[in-house]
């Protein structure tokens, strides 16, 4: 790294929202003809150092430097006169409007004052051939398929910017062969010595198409890397941030009495979501989900809660065969699921602490059987206390809560139906140490007590420390199911990062 | 056929298969007299229904076109017959007045965040408050440039007439087209239309462009004013009462999507015609209320929307569409 021919650099860049640190004195150098990998969880920094990169937020300390020049990005369009382009997960197209006008809107040739649609229309099927996109430019955009899409999306980014071009996770919604076709036009536009930064969750894409590889975690540079010195573990590694040691093993006590399944899942899975697994859950048991963002994770739970139904497989409960079309289903059958992102699914922000731990009991028993005030007050204290919610009053409005106090808030909404399974999607994510260590507390007395759960986190320790199996996401795909000995950082983050067939490229 | 087309064709299937009807029972409804009165009772109705196609396929409403209409129709009658002003001067005025009105809704909706529709209710208000401030009665105007006007008419074999505002109003619409289809700024309104956070990251420079479509709205509803100052030689606070919403009848009726980005300035007109034969066939027919136009109206409108949901639904983007890539 010594040369400094950067086509795109950020030196120090500092990123502060309220008092949290999102960006903190990260560096990143950009080469041209290099396609570089973005990688981290989420809430590493990733999204603010590209929309610092593009222009859409301003750093507040450190400094953006093109070609060597320290430069200031108002905007994305001043970005895009320094020569850098972004292409979105979303198209951020036209739908409605011609393929050949999106490639040019804003710029369209003119003649006597009009728009020379001949020309315009011209110069979209040449360009498009260069990407080997042969489709009628006068069609409607949004008839064509989300790859020819993005790359028509792409096709504008680089017609206009031509230096840098940002794709920021664009084969998030695509199936294999489109993401082959993607890669196939990157490489191409990589030969024409173009720099490109490339985000995504799916580290096979990575090492597909990647040359170097910048990791960031917690806001702060990782490391920077040549990918083709690096394993998959040691991406994932750095990702992870585990310095792993391959001990620890888990303290629970597998509890599998072939007697006590609750639950068993068979071939049970959705189009687009995840693909068909097997999981047996036992009375007793918490299941522990590991896999990095993207992997699948949170879809799974989403599938078996009936938020997003399954449309194969078969599920029997108590040993009798059922079907969850939705969640009211799943609560019937004693279900309960807390989801990932608390502000956006969990909370009632403007309800009180009281309504928001009643409304799934007061859900399940129906419109007819409304809870009393009281009835509801003392649900609400019971669990306040049992939970330790720190609340001035039940009555306040629980987003004025900090985040710990929410999700036990949330998880006291789920306890108060007393359900049989209950799935936590990241409950300890965001929220601080002592709260923390309060729901791991209670994962664990809830086991103790006879519960089943499943209990998602990017905590590899803390999933460790209470899960009595784990099982293992990878690419929308349950690949490992851990057990006794085996349930250990070290052993997880090689089943996360295994890759059982093709050789890397 | 582009599926965008569709609603369009279906319009104007209707209408011709609407009028031949209304010919088989009232052959008299088949002559130049009828075609050019279509014209002219229409003019002011389809010049306001051009700016509000432009509004609709930005994703926005203008509820404000109708105070606007009897406004300039007051301000114009005033001017000319209080003020003794001539009346090309009065109309100079009414329309710098409604390109400010216009321009300063247009600004509100974009600055502030509001909906338009909340910003042109209250324009609504404002403009038919401000319209019987000035009077409360109806102003007449007699002027001889308003007798020459009314004289410019060509005669069409078979009695017909084609009056000036029926022209004027072909005029705005071929002009309307123009802009709408054959320009960047059309582009730019089609644009907000289709997704307005897509708009601004592809560079559209979305405040001026929404300044400018309330503007054109407020300007072409002015027009429409002067017009029906011409039809009726008079300026009258509550006039064109509720022409706001027949605007929007005939721009959905004419295939334009009521949430924006797709739609056709040659449709509206076909959606006035629509209309106007509605109403001719309730006058030839002698018996029925004319409240039944509202009902066919409402049966239309209710009818397209159906049919929209239908076409746009059946070809949802980038399912069945399986194509090489």
């Amino acid at each position: 790294m010594a040369d400094n021919n950067y086509v795109l650099e950020a030196r120090g860049v500092l990123k502060i929202f309220g008092n949290h640190v999102a960006l903190d004195g990260v560096d990143f150098g950009l080469r041209s003809g290099e396609v570089h990998a973005l990688l981290g969880e989420n809430g590493a920094g990733k999204s603010t150092l590209i929309k610092i990169l593009t222009g859409a937020y301003q750093p507040d300390g450190g400094g953006i430097y093109v070609d060597g020049a320290k430069v200031s990005l108002d905007n994305p369009l001043h970005a895009q006169t320094f020569g850098i382009g972004t292409v979105y997960q979303e198209v951020n197209l036209l739908p409605n409007r011609s393929v050949a006008e999106n490639l040019f809107l804003g710029h369209q040739p003119r003649r006597f004052g009009f728009v020379d649609f001949r020309k315009m229309e011209a110069d979209a099927r040449a360009l498009l051939a260069i990407y080997d996109l042969h489709i009628d430019p006068a069609s409607e955009l949004g008839t064509h398929s989300v790859a020819v899409q993005q790359i028509v999306a792409i096709a504008r980014a680089v017609q206009l910017s031509g230096k840098v071009l940002i794709l920021d996770e664009p084969t998030a919604s695509l199936d294999r062969n489109e993401v082959e076709r993607l890669f196939e036009v990157v490489r191409g536009l990589k030969a024409r010595g173009l720099a490109i930064i490339f985000i995504t969750h799916f580290l096979d894409q990575v090492f597909a198409l990647a040359d170097r590889v910048t990791v960031l975690r917690n806001g702060k540079l990782v490391d920077t890397r040549q990918l083709d010195a690096l394993s998959r573990t040691d991406v994932v590694r750095l990702m992870l941030g585990k310095d792993i040691a391959f001990s620890g093993a888990t303290d629970v006590e597998p509890s599998e009495n072939p007697d006590e399944v609750l639950l068993e899942f068979k071939g049970y899975g959705r189009k687009r979501g995840v693909l068909p697994f097997d999981l047996t859950i036992h009375k007793g048991e918490v299941v522990g989900v590991a896999g990095l963002l993207g992997s699948g994770r949170t879809e799974m739970a989403r599938i078996m809660f009936g938020a997003d139904p399954a449309d194969q497989g078969t599920l029997s409960v108590n040993g009798k065969p059922t079907a969850i079309r939705k969640t009211t289903d799943a609560i019937k059958h004693g279900f309960g699921f807390c989801p990932e992102d608390r502000k956006a699914e969990g909370i009632l922000g403007d309800l009180s602490v009281r309504e928001n731990i009643v409304i799934a009991l007061q859900g399940k028993l129906g419109w007819f059987k409304a809870l009393n005030r009281d009835e509801q007050l003392e649900i609400a204290g019971r669990f306040g206390e049992a939970m330790d919610i720190r609340a001035a009053s039940l009555d306040m409005p629980v987003k004025l809560l900090s985040g710990g106090n929410q999700q036990k808030v949330i998880l006291s909404r789920w306890l108060a139906t007393d359900p049989a399974f209950l799935i936590l999607d990241e409950p300890t994510r965001g929220i601080d140490v002592g709260a923390h260590a309060e729901i791991v507390r209670t994962i664990n007395r809830l086991r103790e007590d006879g519960m089943a759960m499943l209990v998602i986190s990017s905590e590899l320790d803390e999933v460790v420390a209470y899960s009595s199996r784990i099982v293992v996401m990878r690419d929308r795909e349950m690949v490992a199911e851990l057990r006794g000995k085996n349930i250990n950082p070290g052993v997880i983050v090689q089943a996360i990062a295994n890759h059982p067939d093709e050789a890397v490229a | 056929m582009k599926r965008s087309l569709r609603p369009l064709a279906a319009t104007a299937v209707i209408f011709l298969i609407a009028y031949a009807l209304s010919v088989l029972q009232f052959p008299g409804m088949l002559s130049t007299r009828v075609l050019g009165n279509f014209l002219t009772d229409n003019a002011f109705l389809g010049i306001a229904a051009v700016g509000m196609t432009f509004v609709i396929i930005s994703g926005g409403i203008d509820l404000s076109v109708g105070a606007v209409i009897g406004f300039t129709g007051v301000l114009v009658a005033v001017l000319i017959s209080w003020m003794g002003l001539h009346p090309l001067a009065a109309f100079a005025i009414a329309l710098g007045v409604a390109a400010l009105f216009g321009g300063a809704m247009g600004a509100a909706i974009h600055y502030l965040q509001v909906p338009s529709f909340i910003v042109t209710l209250a324009g609504m208000f404002l403009a038919r408050g401000g319209a019987s401030v000035i009077t409360q009665d109806s102003v007449p105007i007699n002027h001889e440039f308003y007798a020459a006007i009314s004289g410019l008419i060509i005669r069409l074999p078979g009695g017909g007439r084609l009056s000036f505002i029926g022209l004027l109003m072909v005029a705005v619409f071929l002009v309307g087209a123009l802009l709408a289809h054959r320009t960047r700024f059309g582009s730019y309104v089609y644009a907000l239309g289709g997704n307005p956070v897509s708009a601004l990251l592809m560079g559209v420079p979305v405040a001026r462009t929404t300044v400018q479509i309330y503007m054109l709205s407020s300007v072409l509803a002015a027009l429409a004013g002067i017009v029906f100052s011409l039809y009726t030689s008079a300026g009258y606070p509550l006039a064109a009462v509720g022409v706001e919403l027949d605007a929007i009848s005939a721009v959905v009726i004419g295939g334009t999507l009521l949430t924006g980005g797709y739609g056709f300035v040659l449709g509206s007109f076909v959606g006035v015609m629509l209309l106007g034969l509605v109403q001719t066939y309730i006058i030839f027919d002698g018996t029925l209320s004319s409240w039944w136009t509202k009902i066919v109206i409402g049966v239309l409108l209710f009818l397209f929307i159906v049919l929209q949901r239908i076409i746009f639904a059946a070809s949802a983007p980038g399912e069945e569409s399986p194509e090489k890539v």
